[in-house]
């Protein structure tokens, strides 16, 4: 006769047992359709490239050491692959703008809806989505639209008599950073929204009752309570945008590479799509290990707070 | 059990019907964006009783990228010449000898046997065209048959140039420039190339393919284009002028295949030898706004293209073009480097 815990165990067994049975969908899902094709890109990237795209299936480390090598082209010596480096960090940099802008303008934003009457809340929500609603390209065409030569502001300006010619703006950092505010800052302002929607407004208050500056409120009350929210946000802005390629090509003018155009480059003109495999782990190398570093240590301050 | 089964049987049928319907009345074309006449695919359709789909590519890499997977479901593909060769030697095309075709007698002299594809085995011309600059003359008065625009900007154009982003082209009107020969792996000659290009930068404005648009617009003052687009540009603004560079610039050519593994195949060489009609052709070209390579369709083109100085090249500048060509995969990667230290 079994005993209780006997029982107990098969219970136990067969309940773990269905656990896996019922989470084999999302499993396979995940491993087929995430980390599937991720390691078609691993492989690839240990390949030969082929004569005119493609690849060969000959083994080779030729990929990744052109990743952080270049060989001269000239004379043939070989040196830290400083293009590469250079177009890398100007993805980078033009990331954490993007992060660090989207925050300052989406997070008044946020603080904005999240203190309105319930009732219209959803309305002021509906129209930072509304964007959502269009194609990304089209998006950035409207900026472009805006900001042209002979487009909306210039014209207006010219037509009021402040400038007589009309100002560069297409074409410039400015422009970049307009589309990407643009284009990214729904994804700031829903996940900070969340996160103050639940703010108990009576602890602010609470601050105030005891002489605690807007300053200090902000600093010491609002911000570490919504910092679950910032950094969603940070999080959902920043990875798209280390792989932004339409708003800097469109407006930018596409003289310079960002990381995504140099992957493309070998997948198209360049046909040396090992290099394409390799550039492209690599970076997302970079991403997660920088991500895992960002969330151990934010989170952890979290804590504290909690 | 039933239900499913009923639909199973429905959808067994439904797909054995169109699979029928595609060998019997279907065209499905691949083919660049925008350059396809919709009133020709009409025509036809109402001549052959065939159901034509036209899906777009955007570069040549793409569409072999495609058709090597193979099961496109296409049957026609209209590569440029510097890819022709690779498809035909991977024998990804259907040898339709369009050469025989009814039709092949309209084919202009100098496009009847190309080097590309000789003796026209597989191929029909679609589109041919040349890449140089387009100016515009109300900024600069000086010599715009010149690549010079592009990589020793006048000052009256600094900052208002564009350079359409295409490698092998950019790169190779800089090595033109510095007196060598396309697809060379001449390092000294590279090398030159390369300062040219990167010195040359800083007075552009952008690297885009959007140069139609934005000369008109009066964005950019001066653009490495195709002549097709600085017809469409003069056309709304005629003091933009299309330029034939002294130092070499190059033809190109587009030609439509049918591939190897096509369910339509018949209709795909009703399709070739129908737009080797001279009055057909000048459809083409009306539409997608380049010379066509069929003899006689001059004049069923449309007026604004009959004497187009970017259509019917000046005899002047004939001698300076030479038709651009695959390069070998070494000068491939030179070209690639040179291009990621232009663009770093």
């Amino acid at each position: 006769m079994a005993t209780a815990a006997e029982i107990e165990k098969q219970t136990e067994a067969r309940e773990i047992r269905n656990r896996w049975f019922l989470s084999a969908p999302a499993l396979i899902i995940i491993l087929l359709a995430a980390s599937g094709p991720l390691l078609i890109v691993l492989l690839y990237s240990f390949l030969t490239p082929g004569p005119y795209g493609d690849v060969q299936w000959t083994f080779s480390t030729e990929g990744w050491v052109s990743v952080f090598l270049e060989r001269d082209i000239f004379d043939d010596t070989l040196s830290f692959a400083s293009a590469h480096l250079t177009i890398f960090w100007r993805s980078l940099k033009l990331a954490l703008m993007a992060t660090a802008a989207t925050l300052i303008f989406g997070f008044p934003t946020a603080y904005f809806i999240a203190t309105r009457p319930e009732r219209t809340r959803d309305i002021w929500l509906f129209l930072i989505t509304i964007p959502f609603w269009t194609n990304l390209l089209i998006r950035t065409f409207a900026v472009l639209q805006v900001i042209r030569n002979e487009g909306i502001i210039n014209t207006a300006l010219i037509n009021l008599g402040i400038t007589d010619q009309p100002i560069q703006m297409l074409y410039t950092d400015f422009a970049i950073m307009v589309g990407m505010v643009y284009v990214y800052l729904p994804l700031m302002v829903l996940p900070l929204y969340a996160s103050m929607e639940k703010l108990d407004f009576r602890l602010v208050e609470a601050g105030y009752d005891l002489y605690a500056t807007r300053w200090q409120v902000l600093k010491r009350i609002i911000f570490p309570m919504v910092r679950p929210g910032v950094i969603a946000g940070s999080i959902l802005v920043f990875i798209p945008a280390i792989g932004a390629y339409v708003t800097p090509s469109v407006l930018g003018g596409g003289k310079n590479m960002m990381f995504a155009n140099l992957i493309e480059l070998q997948f198209g003109q360049g046909r040396n799509w090992p290099l394409g495999a390799a550039l492209s782990i690599t970076v997302m190398a970079i991403v997660m290990v920088a991500l895992l570093v960002y969330v151990r240590n934010t989170s952890g301050s979290e804590a504290r707070h909690g | 059990m039933k239900p499913f089964m009923s639909t199973t049987v429905a959808a067994i049928a439904l797909l054995a019907a169109t699979g029928l319907g595609r060998a019997e009345g279907q065209l499905n074309i691949y083919n660049w964006g925008n350059y396809t006449n919709p009133e020709v695919i009409k025509k036809f359709e109402d001549k052959y009783q065939v159901k034509v789909t036209v899906t777009d590519y955007d570069s040549n890499e793409t569409a072999l990228a495609k058709a090597r997977q193979g099961g496109s479901g296409f049957d026609i593909v209209v590569p440029s010449q510097t890819h022709l060769p690779i498809w035909i030697n991977e024998g990804l095309l259907l040898e339709t000898n369009p050469g025989g075709m009814e039709n092949f007698k309209n084919v202009a002299a100098e496009w009847a046997d190309p080097s590309f594809d000789p003796g026209r085995k597989y191929s029909v011309p679609w589109a041919w065209g040349t890449v140089g600059v387009v100016v515009d003359t109300g900024v600069y008065k000086g010599d715009i048959n010149t690549w010079k625009v592009i990589f020793e900007t006048p000052e009256e154009l600094k900052g208002k140039v564009n350079v359409v982003p295409e490698m092998k082209d950019v790169v190779t009107a800089a090595v033109r420039y510095v007196g060598g020969e396309q697809c060379t792996t001449d390092k000294d000659v590279l090398k030159k190339a390369r300062d040219l290009l990167v010195a040359a930068k800083p007075n552009w404005i952008a690297m885009e393919y959007g140069a139609v648009d934005k000369m008109k617009a009066g964005d950019f003052k001066a653009s490495s284009t195709w002549n097709g687009a600085g017809l469409r540009i003069r056309l709304e603004r005629p003091d933009v002028q299309f330029g034939y560079p002294k130092e070499g610039f190059t033809y190109w050519s587009d030609n439509v295949v049918v591939l190897k593994d096509a369910a339509n195949v018949e209709n795909a060489k009703l399709f070739q030898n129908f737009i080797m009609d001279p009055e057909i052709a000048a459809g083409l070209s009306a539409f997608h706004r380049y010379a066509n390579g069929v003899a006689g369709s001059e004049k069923f083109m449309p007026d604004d293209m009959k004497d187009a100085p970017e259509i019917v090249i000046p005899e002047a500048s004939k001698a300076h073009g030479t038709m651009s060509l695959m390069c070998s995969p070494e000068a491939d990667a030179l070209y690639t480097r040179i291009w990621t230290d232009l663009q770093k």
